[in-house]
């Protein structure tokens, strides 16, 4: 009995999780009106063809760091507050801002930022957490907050402090706020509809009033102010740089609400899409689903002739949204590594097997997130500082696996696990930033150069990270544990050399083939840029040990400890050389993450002060012969 | 002598070269914050011996080998290894096979370093050019009918007086700014007596500043000159690049394009006016531009094309289409030049740098141009050998390792 339980227990626990995987997978459900189906809608922001879905869950991100809004935040979550999916809230902000208005969207950490707007503190009764904030809120102390922000604009941004980021981080929401409200209709509009169809009928007279104002004739003064007054409201919508909502015909690639509003006195018929909308807009505002769904049917049925690429590429990343493939593999990564590491402690070959099954399914869905992504894209795998996040998770969990077939002792799968949850958590915020799947600047623009040069580089990374990892594990199992004898210590010190190797033949691969590709495209080979100096030093670095091995100036704890600074040296090279915020490559400068890589070298350092410490102070020294 | 072979030979020196290359890196690398990336590929990289280093904005009392010293000492030491303690081996083929590709890299940086050549060709569409520009040098040139005398910019050494042989006068150099700027001397404003009562002078105040630090910003060297000769002086006078680069001349009209369309471009007249002096009769008109360097054949810019990805601005494709004249070969042909597409022609690589085409010139009514990067460097395919090489052989050697490793685990 015993038996059967320790061979069936792992890969029956990794179909537990795959079916809560799978049914994670649907949609959300959706009682009246089509939200999901508005959701499948393409538009065009940032020069990029993307469902309604994903401008949503990105500006929820960037407003207020979640991917859906919580409409009542003041209640705990035993008293299960009203949770909006994304597009819904982004439906009701372009089409019936009055309600969107109310929703606390905003949130503002800085206490200095909240007390200089003297936002509610958290209070139930007050229907505030002290953290999110409406549009309505923010409205009576918008002066207040101009004032500061025309002062934090004015500073570099290198030289902020946390308040002033605050300020220019809370200025950059509402403007995206404020376009967003601008894209379908004027945010000031009552009914839609309606004064979609009186500008329609305005135009004639309202012309030929304008004509005869310019001319200095007689004109009709009432006709001339109403038509002037939505040429005006239009003027500032098509100046926002809303996103752009109407598919291409006649000629035209995509445009905005605005421009085409404003094409309609200069003789353009108005487009069916302007009308669609503006009923979908009446509909929800009526509260009326039934018609609110037939429009959308509409809509749809009428870019079906010409936009059926782009409806099927939004279907495929809405699908790709709701499967949050990377934050899934992230929860079950956290859940193989920790039974991984419970195997150290009692050697259970039943919990071991458990952690690699599961980290087999969390790389399997990692995995398709990324196949799934490049195919999205039409892409190589790393594009820009979140994809290589993702790409260095996935190759360092191949590696880990690969080691743990070979050892069969729980480090691998530890290492697989590890590696995997923390890069992944790395993404996750590195998305907080924006679109993920940005379109890539001209000299980026090749495919080539990005699957070679760019994959090499980061297989150079995520192995170099390996052997790091590698050697934390040493040192934690060395100094604080019993667990490290002699033949784990062997077997981990020849794992980390071998990984070195590979590390150093893929980033000098990596490095050079940057070097063919800047040659290719700028005539220099070699221009000491800060990236590629980064991406040299982990070569010269892994070089270094090599050396220094068969040297046999290093020995078992030196190759350890040498192994831990490449650690900081990857780091370095991945976001340090960002922050200098000098040469061709400083794209991706993060504020936050400044902070975490001083912490992350710091550790290092106190690990390889560990590794330092004399062999009798480590708690495995009675395990081993002394080395 | 058999010490200093072993020596150079050791793999101890080897250690200590590559320990040292990181520690040059990374000081060179944050030093790029405020020394700039040319003025720190300059102090740290292409140099013998590093005194001294920026870090955080501090200066560091530091020493350390500079970048070719550690290149030729790590190319000593590998060939030194491989002809004294590298034995040829196929189990050690892979590790002969990388170490000589790091050698045949290390020579390609070192005389890529010596020969390459980097130049620029700016052009608006529909202009041919001969010739391309020197991004960093600068030459002062003299022009008497169809006779060029140019001297190179940085001969002009403050306080020395030259004789040129085609020149009938001799250039007294009296300053010499590597960097400058320039303000024009609106009439009635001017307390300040000018720099000198000649020419350009009269209308712009120059004055010295700081070497510029990024990538993308360049010197412009201005040099004040008396020209003598033994009848006498003919004047002190002001010769600038502001005046003799027609990009910074439209920069000028644009910093005054406030004044008035008109103003603006009565200031760039006066900017651009010739100067020149007379001696028997004969004028020499002067300037300083960037240093020419000619080609056998020209390139006509026919089209500059920049497109932007929808409601955007960020770039999607940056190209120019230009038309290859060369009477020599009997060669007359069009050719796309875009990012990543370099043409490589007579030598040369031109590469697309910058652009001002589009909507942005569109609206600014300025007629779209290009800039091509124009790059010489004989040894230009190293790299491309090196690293098949490196990897080749660290694959070699890691397959072979791998195999053991796997082999030797199977049996038990």
């Amino acid at each position: 009995m015993n038996k059967i339980l320790q061979k069936w227990f792992p890969p029956f626990l990794m179909l537990a999780m795959a079916l809560w995987f799978f049914a994670k997978l649907q949609s959300p459900p959706q009682k009246d009106f089509a939200f999901n189906e508005f959701g499948r809608l393409p538009v065009v922001f940032n020069g990029r063809t993307k469902p309604m879905d994903s401008l949503a869950r990105n500006s929820l991100l960037e407003i207020r760091g979640k991917q859906t809004l919580n409409a009542e935040p003041w209640k705990g979550w035993s008293d299960h507050p009203k949770i909006l999916s994304a597009t819904e809230w982004l439906a009701n902000l372009m089409m019936n801002p009055g309600i969107a208005d109310e929703w606390p969207v905003f949130r503002v950490d800085n206490p200095d930022l909240v007390s200089l707007l003297k936002l509610p503190d958290a209070d139930p009764a007050k229907k505030s957490d002290g953290k999110h904030f409406s549009w309505n809120q923010l409205q009576p102390v918008i002066e207040i907050f101009e004032k500061e922000n025309t002062r934090a604009q004015g500073v570099e941004s290198a030289n902020r402090t946390a308040y002033e980021n605050a300020i220019v981080k809370l200025h950059n929401g509402l403007m995206l706020y404020v376009q967003l409200k601008n894209t379908l209709q004027p945010a000031d509009a009552q009914d839609w509809p309606a004064e979609l169809a009186q500008f329609e009928q305005s135009i004639p007279d309202g012309m030929a009033a304008a004509q005869a104002q310019q001319a200095g004739k007689k004109f009709d003064t009432n006709a001339f102010a109403i038509f002037a007054g939505d040429i005006s409201r239009f003027q500032f919508m098509g100046s926002l740089e809303t996103p752009l909502v109407l598919p291409p015909g006649s000629g035209r690639d995509w445009r905005r609400m605005g421009d085409a509003l404003l094409a309609a006195p200069r003789g353009e018929t108005i487009d069916n899409f302007v009308r669609d909308y503006a009923k979908l807009a009446g509909a929800l505002a009526a509260k009326q689903p039934e018609s609110f769904n037939t429009a959308l049917t509409d809509l749809r049925s009428q870019m079906i002739p010409t936009q059926a690429k782009a409806l099927d590429k939004c279907r495929a990343e809405v699908y790709f949204n709701q499967m949050e493939p990377f934050y899934n593999a992230m929860i079950i990564y956290v859940l193989a590594g920790l039974l991984a590491i419970f195997s150290w402690f009692n050697l259970s070959e039943t919990l071991r097997r458990s952690a690699v099954w599961l980290t087999g399914l969390a790389l399997a869905i990692h995995t398709a997130g990324l196949l799934y992504r490049m195919i999205l894209e039409g892409r190589p795998p790393v594009t820009n500082l979140y994809s290589s996040a993702i790409f260095i998770g996935w190759g360092a969990c191949v590696l880990g696996l690969i080691l743990e077939k070979f050892h069969k002792n729980g480090i691998g799968v530890v290492v697989a696990s590890g590696i995997g949850f923390i890069t992944l958590i790395i993404a996750h915020h590195l998305a907080l930033e924006g679109d993920t799947m940005e379109m890539m600047r001209a000299v980026l623009d090749t495919n080539f150069w990005l699957a070679t040069h760019v994959v090499a580089v980061t297989v150079g990374y995520a192995s170099t990270f390996v052997a790091g990892f590698l050697a934390l594990i040493y040192i934690l199992r060395g100094v604080f544990t019993k667990t490290l004898d002699e033949a784990t210590g062997k077997s981990l010190a020849r794992m980390i050399y071998g990984i070195v190797c590979f590390a150093t033949l893929f980033s000098f691969v990596g490095t050079v083939l940057g070097g063919i590709w800047a040659d290719q495209s700028w005539g220099r080979f070699w221009g000491w840029d800060p990236k590629e100096n980064g991406a040299l030093i982990i070569v010269l670095w892994n070089a270094l040990i090599l050396h220094l091995r068969w040297g046999g100036i290093i020995r078992e704890r030196g190759l350890v400890c040498c192994a831990i600074f490449g650690n900081i040296v990857t780091a370095w090279s991945w976001f340090g050389v960002n922050m200098l915020g000098i040469g061709l490559h400083s794209y991706g400068f993060t504020e936050a993450a400044f902070k975490w890589l001083v912490l992350f070298v710091v550790s290092q350092l106190a690990f390889i002060g560990l590794g330092l410490l004399p062999a009798k102070w480590w708690k495995s020294s009675s395990q081993r012969a002394a080395n | 002598m058999k010490k200093t072979v072993e020596f150079f030979c050791s793999l101890k020196l080897t250690v200590a070269l590559l320990a040292f290359s990181i520690v040059l890196v990374f000081v060179g690398t944050l030093a790029q914050a405020d020394e700039g990336l040319y003025g720190a590929q300059a102090h740290y990289f292409k140099q013998w011996i590093v005194l001294g280093a920026h870090m955080f904005g501090h200066k560091v009392p530091l020493i350390l080998p500079g970048g070719y010293l550690l290149g030729v000492l790590l190319l000593v030491n590998l060939v030194c290894a491989h002809i004294y303690r590298f034995q040829l081996t196929t189990k050690k083929i892979g590790i002969q096979l990388a170490h000589a590709g790091v050698i045949v890299l290390l020579v390609g940086q070192l005389s890529t370093d010596l020969l390459s050549r980097e130049l620029q060709m700016h052009f608006t569409e529909g202009q041919l050019r001969n010739y391309s520009d020197s991004a960093t040098d600068y030459e002062l040139i003299f022009l008497n009918g169809d006779t060029v005398t140019a001297i190179a910019e940085k001969s002009l050494k403050p306080g020395t007086e030259m004789q040129i042989a085609s020149l009938p006068f001799a250039i007294c150099v009296k300053e010499n700014w590597h960097n400058s700027d320039l303000n024009f001397r609106a009439p009635m404003l001017q307390n300040a007596p000018p720099l000198t009562t000649n020419g350009v002078a009269l209308s712009f105040d120059f004055r010295k500043v700081d070497d510029v630090k990024t990538m993308d910003a360049r010197n412009v060297p201005t040099a004040v000159l008396e020209f003598r000769t033994p009848a006498g002086s003919l004047g002190i006078w002001v010769a600038s690049d502001w005046a003799g680069d027609a990009a910074l001349v439209e920069a000028v009209r644009n910093g005054y394009a406030q004044m008035g369309a008109g103003m603006a471009q009565s200031i760039a007249t006066k900017l651009t006016a010739p100067q020149s002096v007379t001696v028997d009769g004969k004028k020499f008109t002067f300037n300083i531009r960037p240093l020419r360097v000619y080609h056998p054949f020209s390139l006509t810019l026919l089209k500059a094309t920049h497109t932007v990805y929808p409601g955007t601005d960020i770039p999607k494709d940056f190209r120019s289409r230009v038309r290859i004249d060369n009477p020599s070969a009997h060669e007359q042909r069009e050719v796309e030049i875009s990012m990543n597409h370099p043409l490589r022609y007579g030598g040369y690589t031109y590469y697309q740098y910058q652009m001002d085409a589009g909507q942005v010139a569109q609206q600014a009514g300025r007629t779209p141009s290009s800039v091509l990067s124009v790059v010489r460097n004989p040894s230009w395919l190293t790299p491309y050998v090196g690293c098949g090489m490196v990897g080749l052989g660290l694959t070699i050697q890691f397959l072979y390792h791998l195999v053991g490793f796997v082999s030797k685990r199977k049996t038990p």
